[in-house]
């Protein structure tokens, strides 16, 4: 065993102390508040979704009344020719 | 819908229950570590490890294999750094209270959990270099200060080592 090994032992050695007591609600605490984080999750994800097929169905709305891919109607007449 | 989601928050309880009942004792030591508290009275180690299973709690069913305790442990590593700051104050009076929060965190990672240096590097943003230095000094700080009374301008000592 190195020297460094050796030290590094000695003090893992220091910090095994008995481990303390854990309070009786600590892990019932942590799930009531991860349960917490967790609907915040789904509630966040949600309205993202919500408002991802809100915003496709009004441009689906819309480009069916506006039929954009049609040419608009011409204004001018083409000259008629030949008469 | 909501069917299917109670028999699964009833399975991710039941599993995060034993979790819990397996590793909260470690988990707490080595809060207690980080935290400089006396293992009596440490309201700011279960306050971070309450804040780290909360998080894994709400990662459960996203684990994918990933063991709980490794997410745990990182969540409190890191939230652990993240507030670092506002531990400095504190009379720290646990084993490692003569280390600086930055220290402790290295030592308890790398030597009492045993992460590889590559793993606590990422995990504290820091070059491996940086954590084999920080985990040298602490050595040597703590082997100083459980025979000779602390100081912490101390150079590491190498008398009786080869």
């Amino acid at each position: 065993m190195s020297g460094s090994e050796r030290k590094e032992a000695e003090v893992r050695r220091m910090m095994e102390t008995p481990h303390p007591v854990v309070p009786g609600g600590l892990g019932a605490q942590a799930a009531a508040r991860g349960d917490r984080l967790l609907r915040r999750h789904r509630a966040l994800r949600r309205a993202l979704w919500l408002l991802l097929s809100a915003a496709l169905l009004a441009l689906a709305v819309w480009a069916l009344a506006t039929e954009p891919w049609l040419l608009p109607p011409s204004d001018t007449v083409p000259p008629v020719e030949g008469v | 819908m909501s069917e299917r989601h109670s028999a699964k928050d009833r399975r991710r309880t039941r599993e995060f229950d034993a979790f819990v009942a397996g590793a909260a004792a470690r988990l707490l030591h080595v809060s207690t570590l980080l935290t400089a508290e006396p293992p009596r009275s440490n309201p700011r180690a279960q306050e971070l490890l309450t804040a780290a299973l909360a998080r894994t709690y709400a990662d459960w069913d996203r684990l994918r294999g990933d063991d709980p305790y490794d997410r745990t442990r990182r969540a409190l590593a890191v939230r652990f750094a993240r507030g670092a700051w506002r531990h400095h104050r504190w009379a720290a009076e646990g084993v490692l209270g003569r280390l600086t929060p930055q220290e402790r965190l290295v030592l308890v990672l790398r030597l009492y959990e045993g992460v590889a240096e590559e793993q606590a590097a990422t995990l504290l943003g820091i070059p491996p270099e940086r954590v084999r230095a920080v985990c040298t000094r602490a050595v040597a700080v703590m082997r100083n200060s459980s025979s000779a009374p602390p100081s912490r301008l101390a150079l590491p000592s190498r008398l009786g080592t080869a």
